[in-house]
């Protein structure tokens, strides 16, 4: 009965791209979130069935593909992704309704929005090679279209679409040969058949298909040094997009790498996972820097996906690590932390990304320097991004707290029981990490702070006014999810804690116990979030009575006055006075001078009559991203090389081409004979 | 110990420790400040100038820079009452605090975090020069103080197999050995750095500086006036008192009490007082002889810092 969720959802999806390519303007965006919504719900139902009972969905066709059929089996890992896909589908749907008026009303957009939530929601659903190749593709090419959407306004659209079509192609082809090369060997495509063929593989191809796949699935997630897309195509999508694109998509990559290396190949040496921990760490690192120190604040999102994936994959490796060494239990602890990372990172990251395009919309910028002010022009959209913000940076009592505190307690269990070399590097990771965190919370106090709060620093965000209520609706609605989350993780920890249980071989019925709290089964570890919350809200209420009583020799009450801030005696303050975000990283910039390598230019020009004095002094700086400076640029260079040589072979000349054809034949028949 | 008279026995600890943390803190700098006065050959203001300076302030009318939002007047009661939740869990006067099983070590941190982090925002809201100046160079040195803090927490948890403070204080008095162990003493000297960082003590921030461009702390809260002044000083007083009962109770837990009592958690204020007070003292006594470092030298300090977590916490995986 419950399979009936997935064929809905497929219907759903493709109804809704029929209705948004072929229905007038109003009613095509009303008709494709519907569907959309339906879509979302039927998986949501089906993978929630899943979670719950613990028995897959399984829909098997062997009409809609030719030759090799279409296999859906939704298990309890996949079903964890469909669960936040579906989410974070309903609020960008819902945020999308009021954003269409700017945009997304075209009908390439309203036929391409549900198909790839439809795909997106299939693909962790998928049960064989074939589909899940099939569905991995759609996923791509719809999510290219939509970056897309605005390249008639925006030059950059397109390039970021050129970078992005390029990453998540190298990409797809190296999954390509990793699942094909396993299906080969295991003599079957369908998931089930490899999984009983796994343990009889060569070793050198599943090496080799591993770190194929560990290369295709990271440019998905965006995984330094597969990242660079991330940073363009990001901040170019329409919000919404982002949105799904941050909160949804890239997830997919970091269950291709579990699905693969766990479910598939049933777990492997240690080199593997301690391979994927360095990716996580550079990742987190590199990720969380260039968001420390970005100015434009899609970009700086962008970014922070790659430090929050950076997380997950340091999870997702010590999972692995710990399985290698044969500790199943702490291995499912670090995969359930793993899963809760996703889970919050898709809250807080979709809520962000959603309201930062509220901001673009409502003040024609995403340039934190010329933003400012605007708590008190958009308070709904600016309490959004507050708490957001906070959940990002880990802070109590949200919800990145939690898959944070998780994570470190994986380790803090796990590393006693490994090797010395591991022993040794990890520390250092774990200082990465925290790093990592520092510097998170860093960017995003200055993404709050000179973004929404002080003064506003131009035109745009002075006159800015709220978006539309279902914008607000569809922001809040991932928002009010991060404090959910962050209040009684122990809605999702059960859920996600059978997920990883049963990916783990080996592992005992629980990891993780939540009832009202959350605590390390068989292990001394144990945080009750719902106290710690309650414990702030009674500690805060009575600082504000005190505060309060502490003046009661006022009678009547004294209002708050509102006064001048202090200028050193000068009476004028100007909004350019401010620290902007360019100004507030500038520390950072400086200690990280040599990894960040900030492009700088200061020209001083003098005044004709004498060199002592000055007319004016230009001064810019820039930070373009090092990895793409220094291996890709290389890499592009490199081909456009041999693109110019290939050009030689060409002249236009018959009797050329005439010789290319002897020689050519002459050497097929020395190859044949 | 059970129902209604095991919860009112809770309250009373958290309430005594929230009471001590609130009310010792104004006198502990009112002490640092008399030592360093009295190193420096001066009288000084009396000891509990500082309680007396917050009962002036509490009374007077709340003020805010015009163009600023909520954040502003939310941050200092935020940083007090994060303050006061981690008064109420942690081990100070008392090695089994009520709820002290969710007093896991990095909660806490994250605790406080939050209350660094509003004021830092509130300091932005101000729309002054100032307060971006302080907000950028705090969120700095916290960035780069975190990890020193989180690999010392990690190696001072490794020994112990677990993160929960009360249980790590414990640890310290049933196996004294484990205090002098290279682990211990590596992480907490690093622990110690990050202490004079986080609460802006020399060489890291002058707390008595007057000009704006040197400082950090004081730049962030240049706009606080009468009440919120108050409570912003009194937090980051109670932060100081907190961390500095936190590292003696690692260092020397003697003197805390074990089992429940009233006469064993008076006992254990005493020894509170007495150890912070000394180790109080004791930064006073450094801060006369020492000089601020500049801002682009503290990296410096705080990777030395974590250098030493790290040793740390290879000698407590490695040495076992």
């Amino acid at each position: 009965m419950s399979n009936l969720s997935l064929v809905i959802t497929a219907t759903a999806g493709c109804a809704a791209a029929i209705a948004g390519g072929s229905l007038p303007p109003k009613a095509r965006v009303l008709a494709a979130v519907a569907l959309t919504w339906v879509a979302s719900a039927g998986a949501l139902v089906g993978a929630v069935t899943v979670l719950h009972t613990g028995r897959p969905l399984v829909l098997s066709s062997s009409r809609i593909l030719p030759l090799t059929g279409t296999t859906l089996v939704l298990e309890p890992l996949g079903a964890v992704f469909v669960v936040v896909t579906a989410v974070v589908a309903v609020a960008a749907s819902l945020y999308w309704l009021g954003y269409a008026s700017h945009g997304l009303s075209t009908r390439t957009a309203s036929a391409t929005l549900p198909v790839f939530v439809t795909s997106m929601l299939l693909v962790p659903a998928s049960g064989s090679v074939a589909t899940f190749l099939w569905l991995w593709e759609m996923m791509a090419l719809s999510s290219l279209v939509l970056v897309l959407v605005d390249q008639r306004e925006r030059e950059e659209a397109r390039s970021a679409a050129g970078w992005y079509a390029v990453m998540t192609h190298v990409g797809a082809a190296a999954i390509l040969f990793a699942l094909v090369m396993i299906s080969a060997h295991a003599g079957g495509q369908t998931f089930a058949a490899i999984r009983a063929h796994a343990g009889h593989l060569p070793g050198a191809v599943r090496n080799v298909a591993f770190v194929l796949a560990l290369v295709g699935f990271s440019s998905k997630a965006g995984a330094v040094p597969f990242h660079v897309w991330l940073p363009k195509a990001h901040p170019e999508a329409p919000s919404p997009v982002s949105a799904l694109m941050s909160g949804a998509m890239v997830n997919l990559g970091i269950y291709g790498i579990v699905l693969v290396g766990d479910e598939l190949l049933g777990g492997g040496p240690v080199w593997w996972w301690l391979t994927v921990l360095a990716l996580g760490v550079v990742s987190a690192l590199f990720g969380a820097l260039q968001a420390a120190t970005s100015t434009d604040l899609k970009r700086l999102l962008a970014y922070s996906t790659a430090d929050n994936m950076g997380l997950v994959l340091i999870a997702v490796g010590a999972s692995g690590l710990f399985a290698s060494t044969g500790h199943p239990v702490i291995a499912a602890i670090a995969l359930v932390s793993a899963l809760l990372l996703v889970v919050n990172h898709a809250a807080f990251k979709g809520s962000l990304f959603l309201s930062a395009g509220s901001v673009q919309v409502a003040t024609g910028t995403r340039d934190l320097d010329r933003l400012g002010g605007l708590m008190r022009s958009m308070p709904v959209t600016g309490a959004v991004f507050v708490v957001g913000g906070l959940a990002i940076a880990a802070l109590p009592p949200l919800n990145g707290f939690v898959g944070e505190w998780l994570l470190f307690q994986s380790l803090l269990h796990g590393l006693p029981t490994s090797s010395t070399a591991v022993a040794v590097a990890v520390p250092v990771g774990v200082g990465a990490l925290a790093l990592t965190g520092g510097l998170t919370a860093a960017a995003f106090v200055k993404a709050i702070g000179v973004g929404f709060l002080g003064r506003p620093r131009s035109e745009g965000a002075a006159t800015a006014h709220e978006v539309p209520h279902t914008m607000q609706f569809g922001a809040g609605l991932l928002a009010a999810a991060c404090v959910v989350l962050g209040v009684g993780p122990t809605v999702v920890v059960p859920a996600l804690d059978r997920a990883a249980v049963e990916v783990v071989p080996g592992a005992p019925a629980h990891s993780v116990l939540a009832s009202a709290d959350v605590r390390l089964s068989g292990l001394q570890g144990m945080l009750d979030p719902a106290l710690l919350a309650a414990g702030l809200a009674v500690a805060i209420v009575a600082v504000l009575g005190f505060r309060r009583l502490a003046q009661c020799r006022f009678r009547p009450r004294l209002p708050v006055r509102s006064i001048e801030p202090w200028g050193c005696g000068r009476e004028l303050q100007t909004a350019r006075m401010q620290y902007t975000a360019t100004s507030f990283a500038e520390p950072l910039q400086q200690v990280f001078d040599d990894v960040l390598r900030p492009d700088r230019d200061l020209n001083v020009s003098h005044l004709a009559e004498s060199r002592y004095y000055t007319e004016k002094i230009a001064y810019r700086t820039s930070i373009g991203d090092v990895i793409e400076h220094d291996v890709y640029r290389p890499v592009i260079r490199g081909v456009h090389l041999w693109g110019h040589l290939g050009r030689g072979l060409q002249n236009g000349s018959v009797h050329r081409y005439l010789a290319y054809g002897l020689v050519a034949l002459v050497v097929i028949m020395l190859v044949m004979v | 110990m059970n129902g209604a008279a095991g919860t009112v026995a809770a309250v009373v600890v958290a309430g005594g420790q929230i009471a001590a943390v609130a009310i010792g803190a104004p006198l502990l700098v009112g002490v640092m400040r008399t030592v360093r006065c009295r190193v420096e050959g001066r009288v000084g203001p009396p000891v509990g100038q500082p309680l007396r300076d917050l009962r002036k302030l509490f009374t007077k009318q709340r003020m805010r820079p015009d163009q600023s939002s909520w954040v502003f007047g939310a941050a200092p009661v935020v940083l007090v009452a994060t303050a006061a939740v981690v008064a109420a869990i942690a081990p100070l006067a008392t090695a089994r605090p009520p709820l002290g099983q969710t007093a896991d070590f990095f909660a806490i941190v994250f605790v406080l975090l939050l209350g660094s982090v509003f004021l830092a925002l509130a300091a932005l809201d101000t729309g002054t020069p100032f307060g971006g100046m302080g907000s950028s160079r705090a969120m700095t040195i916290g960035a780069l103080a975190e990890p020193a803090l989180l690999v010392a927490i990690l190696a001072m948890a490794i020994p112990a197999r677990t993160s929960n403070l009360p249980a790590l204080v414990r640890i310290g008095l049933s196996h004294p050995q484990l205090i002098a162990s290279p682990e211990r003493i590596l992480a907490l000297v690093s622990f110690f750095v990050v202490i004079l960082a986080e609460t802006g003590r020399l060489p890291v921030d002058n707390p008595s500086t007057h000009l704006e461009l040197t400082m950090i702390h004081e730049a962030m809260v240049l706009e606080y006036a009468g009440p919120d002044l108050a409570l912003v000083t009194l937090g980051e007083s109670m932060r100081l008192a907190l961390l500095l009962g936190l590292l003696v109770n690692l260092v020397a837990p003697w003197g805390i009490a074990e089992r429940p009592g009233a006469a064993a958690f008076v006992v254990g204020l005493g020894a509170l007082a007495l150890k912070v007070g000394v180790a109080g003292t004791a930064i006073a006594v450094f801060e006369v002889f020492t000089a601020k470092l500049r801002l682009f030298r503290l990296p410096e300090l705080l990777a030395g810092g974590f250098v030493l977590a790290v040793a740390a916490a290879v000698t407590a995986l490695v040495v076992r």
